[in-house]
């Protein structure tokens, strides 16, 4: 069988609309990834020594090894019988940004664990106060290799997305199939999702890493 | 229910075995030829990288197992699971061996050189042994996303853990104690490949140099780039 341009032209406007589903999923989950990563970060930081910190730590570390798939099962099937009921996106968004912020924590924390030592100290000898060393001397070097982190993990969950087409969402994936099977034909429908997917991943990677770049010379 | 999950468990762990072992042949090659003095060489890895890191797996998993067919490639459902698994783990291990492969300081390189070491014996003996202490910590968090990702073989009629699960809440058992008892086994599957890294880690420790250049690589790859993922 051979690819048919008719028929691909013909899948091309329902998967665009299907893919703003999954831009939309990509937005939301990235800003409760982000937003919840730092909080985290921040309670394993500050409360470092208290229990709190442990039991979070944990808990983030078993989300870390167990599969996103499940994730969204168990947010989607057993969140109703608890008298929770979620939409589909919904259900999927909270379990692609829970999983994500564990590591998006990690990143916040490894970002501001780059920053040497020194400049904690030098800060300290200059009796600038805690505040202020954290606005001004620590985030501004620590935030750019940070946001270039972050970035790679907003792609990540961009493709994430695809998993969404399990529980019911209707984005790009999903679509795909389901216009393959009204037409018998997967082979048009499923590669174009997969050009999709690199036409928007590919040149954002080439992005972050021209920024990675430019941020390495001010190091 | 239990015997049931775990009945399903030997699955999983076959689709992440070989998955495994096409993963790390995949990482080797790519990043070996990542860094081939060969243009067309450098130029087709990075195509295939580029593909594979940029698209997503499920996708991939759709396309090897719903269009290859069409094209006379006919996959069981573990064949295409493993392939595509395997090389979009590959794929992301090609960054990670070529990273380490550059961490190596170059006077390692120069030192074989002047012992009138060939080309494949600087690497074999010199160059690789120093690269896999330095990729290790990596690779580990890569195998603990190949294993989570396995998940998705259940798509495709594989009858593994999530499927299985999938079947037990369908019979009408309880979906919390399902759904929790499948992310027990996860968890206890992925610690058990943390602590045979962490294992291998400690076992190949002599090989690290103490060098200022190559710790200064391995701060390059390890944080924020790192692997991971769904």
């Amino acid at each position: 069988m051979t690819w048919d341009w008719d028929y691909a032209w013909d899948s091309v406007p329902p998967l665009l609309d299907a893919f703003k589903v999954t831009l939309q999923a990509t937005v939301l989950a990235s800003v409760l990834a982000l937003v919840l990563g730092f909080a985290l970060a921040l309670v394993q930081r500050v409360e470092a020594r208290f229990f709190v910190a442990r039991i979070v730590g944990a808990g983030a570390e078993f989300i870390r090894r167990t599969p996103g798939l499940i994730h969204l099962y168990f947010l989607f099937y057993v969140a109703p019988t608890l008298g929770l009921t979620l939409s589909a996106l919904t259900a999927g968004v909270i379990a692609l940004g829970v999983h994500f912020a564990t590591y998006t924590a990690e990143s916040y924390r490894a970002g501001i664990e780059a920053v040497p030592r020194g400049q904690w100290d030098a800060a300290a000898a200059l009796s600038i106060p805690r505040r202020e060393t954290w606005i001004k001397v620590i985030l501004p070097q620590a935030m750019p290799p940070i946001l270039a982190a972050q970035g790679t993990w907003v792609l990540i969950m961009f493709k994430g997305t695809a998993l969404l087409s399990t529980i019911t969402v209707v984005e790009v994936v999903s679509r795909s199939q389901q216009i393959g099977s009204d037409h018998l034909r997967y082979l048009e429908p499923t590669v174009l999702v997969g050009i999709f997917f690199l036409a928007v991943s590919y040149p954002a990677s080439v992005l972050l890493r021209m920024y990675e770049r430019r941020i390495a010379t001010y190091r | 229910m239990v015997e049931a999950l775990l009945s399903s468990v030997p699955v999983t762990v076959e689709v992440f075995v070989f998955g495994a072992l096409v993963c790390v042949a995949v990482a080797v090659l790519a990043g070996l030829g990542r860094l081939s003095q060969r243009w067309i060489v450098r130029t087709v890895v990075g195509c295939f990288i580029e593909v594979f890191r940029g698209s997503n797996v499920l996708v991939q998993l759709y396309i090897a197992y719903y269009v290859l067919p069409v094209w006379g490639v006919t996959l069981s459902p573990f064949q295409a699971s493993v392939a595509v698994l395997g090389l979009n783990c590959g794929a992301y291990g090609a960054e990670v061996v070529r990273g380490a492969i550059l961490a190596v300081p170059a006077g390692q390189r120069d030192a074989a050189a002047a012992l009138d070491f060939s080309g494949w014996q600087t690497l074999r003996r010199v160059v690789f042994p120093q690269a896999l202490v330095i990729m290790l910590p990596s690779l580990g968090t890569l195998l603990i996303d190949l294993l989570k990702g396995t998940a998705i073989v259940s798509l495709v009629t594989l009858v593994d853990v999530t499927f299985t699960a999938q079947q037990l809440r369908l019979t009408g058992e309880s979906t919390a104690a399902v759904y929790g008892l499948a992310l027990v086994v996860y968890f206890v599957l992925a610690s058990i490949v943390d602590v045979a890294v962490k294992y291998l880690e400690r076992r190949l420790g002599h090989y690290r140099v103490h060098d200022a250049t190559a710790l200064e690589g391995q701060r390059a790859i390890v944080p924020g780039r790192a692997v991971g993922g769904l």
